[in-house]
């Protein structure tokens, strides 16, 4: 197979790249766009460490074929920011000790920012749902769960 | 207490800004110029003789760098403890997925391929795949007799106490071997060049660890040695001792290419070569009066140590000498012992046996009530240890804590004993039946016994050209809060804002050798180290005139950088000295085992669905004593991350052996629970500050994994009326057994 | 990642046609990947067979779900995130919808969708109880043209299914015939979300005064097909749900299905959680009976 040109927005930025159709998005990502911040924790879409948006959907990068992301648009965490002016979620995440050793982070913080789209205030039900497919083995949740409801809180209030 | 500035307040995650936007730095996110990757070949037979190694078809071998045994400058070992653990097997294998070739090339993509391309061939030897089956011998597989290590405690006279006994009751209990499932797998960059040396970067708790094995497997000079530490996602033990395998990996690599060589794992290779916690087997005899004294216990602890030792003797140690519990014992004898099996060797995970041997003595407390018609917390309530009482090892207790108050709030916060009697009323006939126990226990801070002195470990601060005041210790961060709480503790005792303090750099060639990150320590011994480090940064500040009776951060940066533009540098060392009073008696187990202990009473309430069999934990309560909070959120966040660790080793976590080998090497197959699993967990602290501890601290990163499990149990147990005693307890094992009936092993005397 | 990327071709016709002219023109050569959370898995962990994949994921007529009064068609593209926020779905088939939200997690079901799920015929999927229950008829075109069948006949044995060469499922058929019809769905895995089922069941029911009129109950993980349990059923029709007849349904059931030992569970934990959840199932269906 011969690589092939693929187009993506990514974090608002059209990128044009050549790669193999089935290089995975993950590696596209932090291999080809040297966005490092999406991290592969099991390669088996169990763990949501490589979750990114693409065209506002939560997915796991690592079982998306670059081939399929041609032409979308995707948010990976370095998307997440305003520039030097964190999201909620990150804020908060920060501020009630969401991140311990930061490898579920950026799939956490990315989950959050598509819960708080689709529920802008979240019950805990909702919360818990709505990361899911985020595995964390540090922090045990809960400071999580109060990140959300932080960020929920602070996106309200801007 | 005076008041505290920093310390005690929850300021933000050192690397907190790093790690939430996606800009902290791990192994595989780092790339040299020109660098190659690596990879493992591995056995896959529990035990034999390598006859034949072949190189097949279809790969580009002349592309390749192959490294085997022989290829060891130095010792082909990993030395830790012992020097039993080869670096790549030379003529035997004895674990499933034992490394023995390696790889590397500059695509990484034809690895898989060339790994699965080397066929090699063996002659099988009998193998042993359980405690039972190293103990009777089947085969020996190590030493003489299979035994890595063996302890004895013996305390008062166990054998005379029986007869003065009212009841004496037996039980055994298991324990599974548990996958630590960092987030982030094993990996790490090596870089040889003939002048400048060997150098390792790499995910891993103990750079220092490392350069030692890898200075004796590559004969190199240890200052041609240089490892340094990167972002790591995540450790709990499991990369305390490894990283020195897969370092040494990567360095042989690395020196036969004369490129740089990465090798990562991904999630199968992590799982299935890797360490896990040790499975245990713990067999308990007590007498009891009737009135509910503990007269005596006999205890049997067996670890399965897998193929080598490792760290199977210490790991042992700290189960042995927690395996009696947060009671006085007027009468004790443990008498322990770790086992080679061919598994993969299992090492350091969160609690190092004590998760084991506390899980066993909690449970057997509540079959001792049971037998003599006591509650739960009367039987504790008569035995707890408190100050002026000895443990097990004799060592007395010196502070005031008030194990029966920790029970109380425990309880009171979980509304147990109302619960309790509910659940009682509503549960026969019920499809979901609800139960609720609890676990007291305690941890050791810190290294067993002279283990501190032995270390002699040294912190420093220093102060940079530009006046950038920074902590230099070889202490990791992983997620635990290192950074954070050091860098507190050296702001608070500096008198500086906590933004001014730095950590150096986990780097070998720059920091001093401030022991291991693991027992505990981190926070209260080098915390210790690091605060006298600033006191002596400050005084040499004052001392030469640069800094006056008070100061503002800014000051106080000014002054550290002219020192540095007058003088040169400014540094300070701090020196590990032990407290006078620890006595510790390393051939008959006796004395001060540890320089302290926190305390603790956990809760767990659960449900158990009578259809499915399915366990859900609806509440956790987690109460403890830890000298003194010096983050909140921090502290908080390990205690709930340590619960649902242990949440996870009692229902969830089970790794399927298939002959030595991880059968259920995925995260599809091996569970950790999710988001939907884990139940509000509400933690208290309370503080008895101990004094040789950083600002009063104790230990606190082990302690919340010894008591989720066995509360856990005690509730199922509540809740169906069935004695469980092996973890970890899933639905299937509850379905066979209430299809069973139940049998309670007491005697009355 | 076990697999190298310059091994596999990988086209988008990008219409359905263009997708069964391929499979026509060049049998057995291509497998249709939609979602790919079941083939890249594979091709992750270095299994997957298969070295020509052609793409389904941006071929939008199979992402349709259309309706009438009395039917409901779902494209097989859809995937389980459409489902189960689908309006007439959660109302009309409210276990598919459920199975829907029960399958992966969040991210996954944003990508996995249902003829993936069913063609990749493992015998825990979620969604084919539900499928069963609610008799469903899948749709199956080629270049040749299309067939329908029951759904209920489409698995053959173990990860064998009818779907003949060069065949794609493109749509599933139900009829909108179960309002007011008692409903049950369970499902019994690891934990509560991103798991395997060891059991999970569907069932839909409409009683006659004390007496079963109609039961339609389907079976995961127990066989190696999903399974629509149709001599349990035969035993309960026409009689009413006394001890007796739940007691007799648990053993007939018992015989009905096959479970195994695997790395997820045991034979005997699947065989009495399915009678249980059978019992479950007719207890609340007894229950459901509205006063007189």
């Amino acid at each position: 197979m011969i690589r092939q040109t693929f187009s993506i927005r990514v974090n608002g930025e059209l990128r044009t790249l050549e790669a193999y159709p089935m290089e995975r998005l993950l590696d596209v990502l932090r291999d080809d766009l040297g966005l490092t911040g999406t991290k592969e924790g099991c390669g088996e879409g169990e763990c949501g460490a490589c979750s990114v948006l693409i065209n506002g959907d939560l997915v796991n990068s690592c079982l998306v074929p670059i081939a399929q992301a041609n032409g979308t648009e995707i948010v990976t965490i370095e998307g997440v920011a305003d520039g030097e002016r964190l999201h909620p979620a990150q804020q908060a995440f920060l501020e009630c000790g969401g991140a311990q050793c930061g490898m579920c982070t950026p799939g956490m913080i990315v989950a959050t920012v598509h819960l708080l789209k689709k529920h802008s205030q979240p019950n805990t039900e909702q919360i818990r749902e709505g990361l899911n497919g985020n595995l964390c083995r540090c922090t045990g949740y809960m400071r999580i769960f109060e990140a959300v409801e932080k960020a929920a809180e602070l996106g309200r209030l801007r | 207490m005076r008041k505290e500035r920093i310390v005690g307040t929850p300021v933000l995650r050192k690397e907190g800004m790093a790690k939430v936007r996606g800009a902290a730095r791990y192994i595989d996110d780092i790339a040299l110029s020109g660098m190659i990757y690596g990879a493992t070949v591995r056995s896959s037979i529990p035990r034999g003789r390598i006859l034949k190694i072949e190189f097949g078809e279809g790969i580009p071998w002349d592309e390749f760098t192959i490294v085997g045994a022989k290829d060891i400058p130095g010792e082909n070992v990993i030395a830790l403890i012992n020097k039993d653990w080869p670096c790549l097997a030379s003529e035997f294998v004895n674990h499933p997925e034992e490394p023995i070739v390696l790889l590397a090339h500059p695509d990484r993509h034809l690895l898989p391929r060339a790994v699965a391309a080397v066929h090699i061939e063996y002659e099988p030897l009998p193998s042993v795949h359980s405690i039972e089956e190293s103990e009777r011998g089947d085969a020996i597989v190590w030493g003489e007799d299979n035994v890595f290590k063996k302890f004895l405690i013996n305390k008062g006279d166990v054998d005379a106490a029986w007869e003065h006994a009212d009841f004496i009751v037996e039980g055994e209990y298991t324990t599974g071997a548990q996958e630590h499932l960092y987030i982030e797998n094993n990996g790490v960059i090596a870089v040889y060049a003939a002048d400048e040396g060997l150098t390792i970067w790499g995910s891993m708790q103990c750079p220092f660890y490392v350069h030692k094995s890898l200075v004796s497997l590559t004969g190199l000079p240890e200052d041609r040695v240089r490892i340094i530490q990167v972002e790591t996602g995540g450790a709990f033990g499991g990369k305390e001792d490894y990283p020195s395998m897969i370092g040494a990996h990567a360095a042989l690599l690395a020196m036969k290419s004369g490129r740089a060589v990465k090798i990562m794992y991904d999630r199968m290779e992590d799982m299935v070569a890797t360490t896990k916690r040790h499975p245990s087997r713990t067999r308990i005899r007590t007498a009891v009066t009737k009135d509910g004294k503990l007269l005596a216990a006999d205890i049997d602890f067996a670890l399965d140590g897998g193929a080598y030792s490792t760290l199977s003797s210490t790991v042992l140690s700290r189960g042995t000498i927690h395996a009696g519990g947060p009671y006085c014992w007027p009468n004790i004898r443990v008498r322990s012992k770790a086992f080679a099996t061919n598994c993969p060797p299992h090492g350091a995970f969160r609690g190092f046996g004590a998760p084991q041997s506390l899980f066993a003595i909690e449970r057997h407390m509540v079959r001792v009530a049971q037998a003599i018609g006591l509650r739960p917390d009367e039987l504790r309530r008569k035995n707890f240890l408190r100050q002026g009482l000895t443990t097990s090892t004799g060592q007395e207790i010196r502070e005031p804590v008030d194990l029966n108050h920790l029970l109380s709030r425990a309880l009171t916060l979980s509304d147990y004993h109302a619960k309790r009697e509910r659940f009682d009323r509503k549960n026969a006939g019920a499809r979901k039946k609800k139960g609720i126990g609890f676990a007291a226990f305690l941890h050791g801070s810190g290294f067993t016994g002279s283990g501190e002195r032995n270390l002699k470990s040294v912190a420093a601060m220093d102060a940079t050209a530009d006046g950038k005041l920074r902590v230099l210790v070889s202490s990791t961060e992983f997620g635990q809060g290192t950074n954070t709480i050091l860098c507190q503790i050296a702001a608070e005792a500096l008198g500086v804002d906590y933004d001014a303090v730095e950590m150096a750099q986990p780097d070998t060639s720059v920091v001093p050798n401030t022991g291991p990150t693991v027992a505990s320590r981190t926070t209260m011994i080098v915390g210790k180290l690091v605060h006298s480090a600033a006191l002596g940064l400050k005084q040499t500040l004052q001392t030469s005139g640069l800094l006056g009776e008070s100061w503002t951060t800014k000051e106080f940066c000014e002054a550290a950088r002219e020192h540095v533009a007058k003088y040169g540098a400014l540094r300070s060392n701090s020196r590990y000295e032990a407290p006078p009073d620890v006595y510790w008696d390393d051939e008959k187990y006796r004395g001060e085992a540890y320089p302290a202990f926190a305390w603790a009473v956990y809760v767990a309430e659960v449900t158990v669905d009578m259809i499915t069999y399915g366990v859900t934990v609806d509440d956790f309560v987690a109460v403890q004593e830890v000298g003194h909070v010096l983050n909140p959120v921090l502290a908080t966040g390990q205690i709930e991350g340590g619960v649902a660790q242990g949440i996870g080793y009692a229902l969830y976590e089970k790794v399927e052996w298939q002959r030595g080998r991880m059968a259920n090497g995925q995260m599809t197959n091996y569970i950790i629970p999710t988001t939907q699993d884990i139940p509000p967990i509400r933690v208290c602290f309370e503080e008895l500050p101990f004094a040789h501890g950083a600002y009063g601290a104790k230990g606190i990163g082990e302690l919340p994994m010894d008591g989720p499990a066995p509360a856990i149990l005690n509730a199922v147990s509540h809740a169906t009326g069935a004695d469980f005693n092996s973890i970890p307890l899933m639905p299937e094992d509850i379905c066979l057994r209430l299809r069973q009936a139940v049998s309670v092993g007491a005697v009355a005397v | 990642m076990r697999s190298c990327p310059a091994e596999y071709d990988f086209v988008s016709p990008g219409s359905l046609a263009g997708v069964l002219d391929l499979l026509h023109r060049e049998p057995g050569e291509w497998l249709p990947v939609a979602g790919g959370t079941e083939v890249m898995v594979q091709y992750s962990a270095g299994r997957l067979g298969a070295r020509r994949l052609v793409n389904l994921w941006d071929v939008a007529e199979l992402r349709r779900i259309s309706e009438t009064p009395e039917t409901l068609t779902i494209g097989g593209g859809c995937t389980f995130a459409q489902l189960r926020e689908h309006a007439s779905i959660r109302k009309h088939f409210p276990l598919l919808a459920q199975a829907a939200s029960w399958t992966g997690g969040i991210a996954n079901q944003n990508r996995a969708t249902i003829a993936g799920n069913i063609v990749n015929a493992s015998p825990a999927a979620d969604s084919p109880p539900a499928l069963l229950a609610y008799e469903a008829e899948v749709e199956l075109i080629s270049a040749r043209g299309s067939r329908r069948m029951p759904y209920a006949d489409f698995h053959l044995g173990y990860k064998r299914t009818a779907l003949a060469q060069g065949e794609l499922l493109v749509a599933i058929h139900l009829q909108k015939r179960f309002a007011g019809w008692f409903s049950y769905g369970q499902k019994t895995g690891a934990r509560n979300a991103q798991a395997i089922a060891k059991v999970c069941i569907a069932g839909v029911g409409r009683l006659l005064g004390d007496r079963v009129d109609a039961l339609h109950i389907g079976i995961g993980a127990v066989a190696p097909t999903p399974l629509r349990l149709r001599r349990t059923e035969r035993a309960l029709l026409g009689s009413p749900l006394t001890e007796e007849a739940v007691a007799i349904a648990r053993q007939i059931l018992s015989s009905e299905i096959a479970p195994i030992d695997d790395i997820r569970s045991s034979a005997e934990y699947r065989r009495c959680v399915a009678a249980n959840l059978l019992e479950d199932l007719l207890r609340s269906f007894a229950a459901s009976r509205l006063p007189e």
